[in-house]
């Protein structure tokens, strides 16, 4: 490196490049990351709207419903963010198609192929295995690209849109589905859409806060989801085993980009804090609610 | 009894020739009455009537025999003078003079003539009847029985005369007999027994005139009969009649103001071509309403020759209190603006007609006056009801709060309730009853129930604002709801304000309503119930009436419905339609909407809006295509009540597992966790610290290298 005299033909870029390679790997594309922010903004906005609701006797759920505009517009907003919601869900099982379509062929490729989203017995080895490390039993397992828990939240969504969407569409359209659904499936249906919801708002703001955004080693903010890249040595300490995957079937470096421009960095940051902070808000209105105001 | 079965027939006869001869004497009465000029046709009827009476002569000749053989029979027992029964543990005498009785003027009837019932029993006969006079005498009866004495018998009153209390009984004699009790000299005794000063009647019932007596004693009519024995001379009976004595109130007494020119000009037939006070020549019957009656100067029971040139004009009160600044003793204001007085309800009133006490005789008529004026001796239905109120028992009970007349209605410029400048106009009505009723004056400071900022609360409720804003008139004010004069605590059941009657007070003006909700569950006709039913003023309040369809009161009458129904406002606040009520928003379904307003029924009940028949229809008013299945949705259905929604609680149950269990697990998960995720995180500080180091050292070196090469 003592050469003064570079060659012409050598690229700038080569010539600043910084000792250690900065360079990030792409954990997922562009639209697994829009889908993400469709998600967890119409989940907002269903959180708060049907949480004003159910927890009607506190004074708090009385002021957001006034800001809101009131329980019809808190109504028009539900439902708009439900459709949005479908619409995720509809583009997701989209993407599915294609992508067996586009590389794994079959559905069976799709499903037990090893970047499955199916949890196996790997994922139960690895469970174990957590439990293990989790008392000092044992080493942190050695992840893959999907871990157990993360597999765990994307069922939890697929449940969740199942059993919340379908009681959901029975309330919107009381009328139409008491053609052949006796009345009572209504009341039956406002319990379960309103508890599943309550147990996905409240874990998704407590345990997938935790689990993914807000562990202590990750602190302050994992934003690998909103801006899609995370670094080689997290990928390393996080996924070793499909880092290593990677390195062997030397497919590394085509998942490697350079960063975003730290201005993008912080506006996903500032979106993922305000995400964050209305969740946590909502996640103690909860606590509040169902312990100190419940009736 | 062998002779038992023929003394009825005797009797009957003897009662039917007792008939026939009073209505002689009826008519001997009527002939006295009647002018000269018009005795003629009766005149001429009486060649008949003497036929008839000798016809009748005869049957007495003939049937005489044996009702005094009855009256022996009788007076065989109750001619011993010491006859006697205990009755209430006093010995009243069963006495009966037969002399006395035969001198009488019932002499020729027999016992049972009278007391009719005694006939055909058997000794010892029981306890006759009270007498009825009426069964003969039925003219006088009638119009006793409108009097003021027999309606005082007929509600009760102890004090009440009767027949026997001026008459006697076994020992009456024709009124023209000299010895006679209700002759002229005897009369001012007979009616003093209980009008004289002192008696219970002076003391204990409302009777304006006081020492009636002592005053027709020295009256120039007590002094003719009494002192000079002219029995021509007016006697109580002269002005109030004998049967038909009336409350000068009453427009048929003869001591009306209407009536008593009439009544004293039976006597004073010339006054009208005499009277020095004629006033433009008119008569004083034709327009009593207009010019002074006898009476406004010739004060009833005071009447002196004397007094005649003086009289109780109201002139001559306006000699001193026409005067600015006339004060009393006690430092009132005594001044009497004339105008007022003309200007209001009272302006032909004379003074002394309200100012009763005066006496003219003297130099200031009204030093003799020591009473307050007395509103109920012409306004006396009024002052009846005041006296049931509890402003007229609190003033009985000499509370120096307690409202009498004039605190409400004022003095001398007292207005009629139609014109709108008087205080008792119902726009000013909200005002007048403020004055004590308002928060800290003197009404609502001893107020201890539970309606609070009363006028206030008034002004702003439904009724306030028509009244007091929009001007009607019609609106409830004060004593629509709570009466002008009989105003009672809600806790009376008299009181127009009782729960009992709530109903009818507000069915007044809000007619129909009043019928749905008496066929309502909620009414006490239909539920037969030992809880407490509600009334309109449970749910709509009592002064804070609001906009039925105002969204405060749509959401406030769910917790009114919830008070009674604890457990379906519970239930139904589980619904949608109570969420979004609790909202505050009164868009959705409450209580009413379903159940109806005011004429809620069982949902058992065919004419409720919830029955099957109706159910559909009732969802229908906000779900357009509701369908039976529809209605099927549970309105006050709880997933707390296993027996009654076994599926609601195994849903909510089965939730709530999956939920709670789902946390568990998280959050052991990630309580396990953290321990580890807090190592992680130091470790990966020390790496990071560790490589800055390096890569500090690196730096040093490279720079080093760099300047070994510039070097």
């Amino acid at each position: 490196m003592s050469n003064i005299n570079l060659p012409e033909e050598l690229p700038v870029a080569a010539a600043v490049r910084p000792k250690k390679d900065g360079r990030e790997y792409v954990r997922f594309t562009r639209q697994e990351r829009t889908l993400h922010v469709c998600l967890n903004v119409s989940f907002i906005c269903l959180a708060i709207t049907g949480l004003t609701l159910k927890f009607s006797y506190t004074s708090w759920a009385v002021k957001v419903s006034y800001i809101l505009g009131g329980f019809q517009t808190a109504g028009y907003i539900h439902r708009t963010a439900a459709v949005i919601m479908f619409c995720t869900f509809a583009t997701h099982l989209f993407g599915l198609y294609k992508l067996k379509k586009e590389k794994y062929g079959t559905w069976m490729n799709l499903i037990f192929g090893e970047n499955s989203m199916i949890p196996g017995g790997q994922d139960l080895k690895e469970f174990i295995a957590t439990l293990k490390w989790f008392v000092g039993k044992g080493e942190r397992p050695q992840y893959g690209r999907w871990t157990y828990w993360e597999k765990f939240d994307y069922f939890a969504v697929f449940w969740g849109v199942f059993i919340i969407g379908s009681t959901g569409l029975t309330l919107w359209f009381p009328v139409f589905f008491t053609r052949f659904l006796p009345g009572w499936f209504l009341n039956v249906g406002t319990i379960i859409h309103s508890d599943e919801a309550l147990l996905a708002t409240g874990f998704i703001f407590t345990v997938h806060f935790f689990n993914t955004h807000l562990r202590p080693e990750k602190f302050p903010m994992d934003t690998t989801v909103f801006t899609g890249r995370m670094k080689l040595a997290e990928l390393k300490r996080d996924k070793p085993r499909e880092y290593e995957l990677m390195v062997a079937r030397g497919e590394l470096e085509g998942k490697l980009v350079e960063p975003y421009p730290p201005i993008v960095i912080r506006a996903f940051r500032a979106y993922a804090w305000a995400t964050l902070a209305v969740g946590s808000a909502i996640a103690i209105w909860i606590v509040y609610a169902m312990i100190f105001a419940y009736r | 009894m062998a002779h038992g079965a023929r003394k009825p027939r005797s009797t009957d006869i003897s009662v039917n020739i007792v008939s026939v001869s009073k209505r002689f004497n009826h008519l001997d009465h009527y002939l006295s009455h009647i002018p000269q000029a018009a005795r003629r046709p009766f005149a001429q009827m009486g060649v008949r009537g003497c036929i008839l009476l000798l016809a009748l002569l005869c049957v007495i000749g003939i049937t005489a025999l044996p009702a005094q053989a009855e009256t022996d029979m009788c007076l065989a027992c109750h001619g011993d003078k010491n006859m006697s029964v205990k009755r209430g543990g006093a010995a009243v005498s069963l006495h009966v003079d037969g002399k006395k009785f035969s001198a009488s003027i019932h002499g020729p009837v027999s016992c049972t003539g009278c007391h009719a019932d005694l006939e055909g029993k058997d000794f010892p006969h029981p306890t006759p009847k009270k007498v009825s006079c009426g069964s003969c005498h039925s003219g006088e009866q009638d119009l006793y029985a409108k009097s003021l004495h027999g309606k005082a018998l007929a509600r009760g009153d102890s004090l009440a005369p009767r027949c026997v209390s001026c008459h006697g009984n076994h020992d009456i004699v024709a009124v023209k007999e000299r010895n006679s009790s209700v002759g002229p000299l005897k009369v001012p005794y007979v009616c003093g027994k209980c009008h004289s000063e002192g008696s219970p009647v002076q003391k204990t019932r409302n009777i304006d005139q006081h020492d009636i007596l002592e005053n027709y004693t020295e009256s120039i009519h007590g002094e003719a009969l009494l002192k000079k024995g002219l029995v021509v001379a007016a006697n109580c009976a002269s002005c109030h009649t004998a049967h038909s004595i009336l409350p000068h109130t009453d427009p048929a007494s003869s001591i009306n103001r209407h009536n008593i020119a009439k009544t004293c000009t039976k006597c004073h037939a010339g006054i009208e071509q005499v009277h020095r006070k004629t006033i433009r020549g008119e008569l004083w019957e034709k327009e009593a309403n207009v010019l002074p009656a006898c009476i406004d100067c010739h004060q009833p029971h005071k009447i002196r020759n004397v007094f005649y040139e003086q009289g109780m004009a109201d002139n001559d009160c306006q000699r001193c209190h026409s005067k600015p600044g006339l004060k009393s003793a006690d430092g009132r204001l005594m001044t009497v603006s004339q105008s007022e007085v003309q200007g209001s309800r009272h302006a032909k009133v004379a003074c002394s007609q309200c100012h009763s006490e005066v006496n003219v005789s003297k130099t200031r008529p009204c030093e003799t006056i020591k009473k307050k004026v007395d509103c109920t001796k012409c306004h006396e239905a009024v002052g009846l009801e005041y006296q049931k109120s509890i402003h007229g028992k609190l003033f009985a009970k000499g509370d120096p709060n307690a409202p009498i007349c004039a605190e409400c209605h004022g003095t001398h410029h007292i207005l009629g309730k139609k014109d709108p400048q008087s205080v008792t106009y119902p726009t000013n009505v909200p005002n007048l009853c403020a004055r004590c009723h308002r928060e800290g004056q003197k009404a609502a400071l001893r107020y201890t129930g539970e309606q609070h900022q009363i006028i206030s609360n008034y002004t702003e409720s439904i009724h306030g604002q028509g009244l007091l804003q929009s001007g009607l008139t019609v609106t409830a004010t004060c004593t629509s709801c709570h009466t002008a004069h009989r105003e009672l605590p809600k806790s009376d059941p008299e009181s127009t304000v009782n729960p009992k009657n709530v109903p009818t007070t507000c069915g007044a003006c809000h007619h129909g309503i009043e019928d749905q909700f008496n066929n309502s569950i909620h009414s006490s006709s239909v539920s037969k119930t030992t809880k407490a039913l509600p009334v309109c003023s449970t749910c709509h309040s009592a002064h804070q009436i609001r906009r039925t369809d105002e969204t405060g009161f749509k959401l406030d009458i769910m917790t009114k419905c919830g008070q009674c129904h604890e457990e379906f406002a519970k239930s139904y606040f589980d619904t949608y339609h109570g969420k979004v009520s609790r909202l505050g928003y009164a868009k959705t379904a409450k209580c009413f909407d379903c159940h109806g307003a005011h004429d809620i029924a069982k949902v058992s009940d065919p004419r409720s809006h919830l029955s099957r028949a109706n159910v559909v229809t009732t969802c229908r008013k906000c779900h357009a295509d509701a369908t039976r299945r529809f209605a099927g949705y549970l309105t006050h259905a709880t997933h707390h009540d296993q027996k009654k929604y076994p599926i609601l609680f195994w849903a909510f149950w089965g939730m709530t597992s999956l939920l709670v269990g789902t946390f568990i697990v998280g959050g052991v998960h990630t309580l396990l966790w953290l321990p580890r995720a807090f190592q992680m995180r130091r470790d990966l500080r020390a790496e990071e610290a560790r490589e800055a180091a390096e890569e500090a050292d690196q730096k040093a070196s490279d720079e080093k290298g760099d300047n070994d090469v510039q070097h």
